[in-house]
């Protein structure tokens, strides 16, 4: 099986297994017990916190430990607009956020607060003075993803950052969850206040994550009980998934720098590959190496993603349609139609993702499955003669 | 054309003949700091100090070289040919590479070799117009620009210096002899560890542990504060003392309010001895004159005078909020506070004796054996050598 499905989840890597089933047997205090097996416990959190805020550049304090990606941003966007209510009730962010950002700014729209959702260009990126136009004295928070799951668009983060630097008042929230452990992901540098990140999505385990939040920054949390992490997320702590965490992250910072050129160019063979033998389909998001190199998608008007899918999975590759945690909706993806594609085109979209785990061949027999499958389903469906 | 870091040092011009020893042994203390970073070199030429960063990025090795104690500036510097041409060039890029770029800048040149074709006044002018041409925005201001641009003409070579990055200052570790450090665990003590660093000192510490009074968490605790000294002292060794039998016994043959400055006076008698083990010459503390009951000056009489040797308190003038101002700065601080039992407020009675007698304590040392419990407790240190680059492993390395 050939697995280009990596921006859904991603396989843990033999190491990681190997930290976390060792943990498992081997460190299984509880890190808030006062014992030495606690005290162990509680040595190897804090060691592999500091392998993880080193790969953000960002202090070990400013680290939360979660359950993942969603409870991150659930946590960042709810604990801050709780905290700062009385700061003001306005907040930002896009029409292109993952579903775990949208419908916790939706919840707060319901509570009373009002939500300004930006919208982007074609290539499905936020424009900056977008941000600044929607800027108030009301703004308490401005959240905007890194790079986007359903088509790889890297958002303009630094310099909403630079510009969110003239509004103290103002939380900046980036959700990295597709970013982290792939490229250079540095909050403090960008002007980032809380930033998402999860494990499973570079080859580490499930169920834990992380939330970054600025030295200083308390926000009310979603998790209230023994206290943990600085009263900011109690629960006992996943000791062995947070050791596989920081497994995963430094495998793969290890490799990324050499594999981002690589898969740029993957990604373009890919892209030319389809473009010397397909008709009748689009690439989504930017296709040029402005966007990230690890995903890749494509729309073909007149199938349904669903088939293509299942057609591919015959050949043993495996592909997403739109991002996984809404493939199971019929609806056209929210992101794809907040970028002006039609509804037609937007149901037979699929989206390859690839990781560090990707070789040439998986690429070569991707395109090769594609020219192959496409033109009979068309041919099926008759798209030509439309 | 090449980046290097000058490196100014201060203090050591005074040391008469000794300079050169001061001389050798901070530039041996900047190539410890900076041994992790490949390719850099250290070197001395028309008696400064050059860093030449090799293939490394910059900021790193500066935020390394502003721990070493003895430096007191820190400049970005350029080496470009001795040609007008290439002067221009490297000033334009050097004022472009500050952070932030300067509003007002002006040039200060030097000419050592007089057979330049031109006056130091004309390479300020020169080199002036070709900034103010070349950078947008920029003025000249020659009583408080935010850059002062300088610029030394010397034989085949020009060097232009950018912004001074104030250093830490002090005197070089090591050129001070050994002192014992007694560290709690608490705020204070690492902060005089480092301001006994600061002039120069060579630092080991002492540290008491009581268990099961006192956890294996507040050992690593300690464990950890010394790690982080590191930084400034170079190599640690902690000797860590078995102090649990002491305890006991103070606690079962002594007065309760007593029992703290019983306590101190056995602790300044077993640091005395490991000093003498170790060649220290002095012990430190992290004392501050009147902070808590066993501070008070009838307190630190009674406990000091068990000892022989110096006892060096670093911090006696200061108040808490500027120890704690240090506290932070040096990185100390977060560890510091971590809530774990220490040997002090374990046993703490209800009410310390604030003006403790001389002749109470004697009398009730005469129940102790107190000979036999130093050589005791002496004999079990275990002792724990503490390197910088530790700081980049830990017990779970295998792991990661």
């Amino acid at each position: 099986m050939i697995d280009m499905d990596n921006s859904a989840t991603t396989r843990p890597d033999p190491e990681v297994v190997r930290v976390v089933t060792d943990v498992m047997k081997n460190v299984y205090g509880n890190p808030a017990s006062l014992h030495g097996l606690g005290g162990k416990a509680e040595r190897l959190v804090k060691q592999a916190r500091e392998v993880i805020a080193k790969e953000l550049g960002v202090s070990p304090a400013s680290m939360i430990f979660t359950s993942g990606g969603t409870e991150s941003n659930n946590m960042a966007i709810k604990g801050a607009a709780m905290q700062f209510r009385n700061r003001g009730r306005h907040l930002i962010t896009t029409q292109v956020e993952h579903p775990s950002v949208f419908e916790v700014f939706k919840q707060l729209e319901a509570e009373g607060f009002r939500v300004t959702y930006l919208p982007v260009d074609q290539q499905g990126s936020v424009r900056l003075e977008d941000v600044e136009a929607a800027l108030c004295e009301d703004t308490i928070l401005v959240s905007i993803m890194h790079v986007n799951n359903e088509v790889g668009t890297i958002q303009p983060i630094s310099e909403v950052g630079q510009l969110l630097r003239n509004y103290p008042k103002v939380l900046f929230h980036v959700d990295a969850v597709q970013s982290f452990g792939k490229m250079d992901v540095r909050p403090e540098e960008w002007g980032v206040d809380l930033l998402s990140i999860s494990a499973h999505k570079l080859h580490g385990p499930r169920g834990v994550g992380c939330l970054y939040s600025r030295e200083g920054v308390r926000l009310t949390p979603l998790l209230i009980g023994g206290g943990q992490e600085s009263n900011q997320r109690s629960g006992t702590l996943n000791v062995p998934g947070i050791a596989g965490f920081a497994k995963a992250t430094v495998l793969a910072a290890n490799q990324r720098r050499g594999k981002w050129s690589q898969l740029q160019e993957w990604r373009r063979e890919l892209i030319r590959r389809c473009t010397e033998s397909l008709t009748h389909f689009r690439i989504n998001g930017d296709p040029s190496d402005g966007g990230a190199p690890f995903i890749l998608s494509l729309s073909f008007p007149g199938l349904k993603s669903e088939v293509i899918v299942h057609a591919l999975e015959e050949e043993e590759i495996i592909v997403s349609s739109k991002s996984a945690c809404s493939s199971k909706g019929e609806k056209a993806s929210r992101i794809l139609t907040a970028m002006g594609i039609d509804e037609a085109t937007a149901v037979g979209t699929i989206r390859i993702s690839m990781s560090r785990m990707t070789s040439v061949k998986d690429v070569e027999a991707t395109a090769s499955a594609l020219q192959q499958i496409i033109p009979k389903l068309q041919k099926i469906m008759k798209v030509h003669e439309v | 054309m090449n980046d290097l870091i000058l490196v100014r040092y201060g203090e050591l011009a005074l040391k008469g003949k000794n300079r050169k020893d001061f001389e050798n042994r901070l530039l041996q203390n900047m190539r410890n700091k900076l041994d992790g970073f490949s390719g850099v070199k250290v070197k001395k030429t028309f008696g400064r100090v050059f860093v030449e960063p090799g293939d490394n990025p910059v900021e790193p090795i500066i935020q390394g070289l502003t721990e070493v104690f003895g430096i007191v500036g820190i400049s970005l510097a350029r080496c470009v040919e001795s040609d007008l041409e290439s002067i221009k060039k490297a000033a334009v890029q050097l004022v472009r590479d500050q952070d932030p770029i300067p509003r007002t800048f002006k040039v200060v040149a030097r000419r050592a070799q007089k057979n330049f074709p031109h006056r130091s006044s004309e390479i300020n002018r020169i080199i002036g117009g070709e900034v103010l041409r070349n950078v947008e925005g920029i003025r000249v201001d020659v009583h408080q620009p935010d850059l002062e641009l300088r610029i030394e003409v010397r034989g085949e070579e020009t060097y232009l210096y950018g912004q001074d990055i104030p250093g830490v200052g002090g005197l070089p570790v090591g050129s001070s002899g050994r002192v014992m450090l007694l560290l709690s665990g608490g705020i204070d003590s690492p902060v005089a560890a480092y301001l006994a660093l600061k002039r120069g000192a060579t630092l080991e510490a002492i540290h008491f542990h009581s268990y099961p009074f006192t956890s294996e968490r507040a050992k690593q605790k300690v464990v950890d504060l010394a790690q982080e000294l590191t930084r400034y002292a170079g190599n640690v060794s902690l000797h860590v003392v078995p102090f649990t039998e002491i305890q006991t016994q103070i606690r079962s043959k002594c007065k309760d309010s007593y029992m703290i400055t019983i306590m101190r006076r056995m602790m300044v008698r077993i640091a005395e001895e490991t000093a003498k083990r170790q060649k220290a010459l002095a012990l430190v503390t992290g004392e501050s004159l009147g902070q808590v009951a066993s501070q008070t000056l009838e307190s630190m009489h009674v406990i000091n005078h068990v000892a022989q040797v110096p006892v060096l308190r670093p911090l006696i003038g200061m108040d808490k909020q500027d120890i704690m101002t240090i506290s932070k700065e040096i990185g100390t601080y977060e560890t510091s506070i971590l809530p774990y039992e220490d040997c002090c407020t374990v046993f703490q009675p209800k009410s310390p004796v604030t003006r403790p007698r001389l002749d109470v304590c004697e009398e009730m040392e005469k129940g102790l054996d107190v000979e036999a419990l130093v050589g005791e407790a002496v004999d079990g240190i275990e002792t724990i050598r503490l390197t910088p680059k530790q700081q980049e492993e830990g017990e779970f390395s295998s792991y990661f």
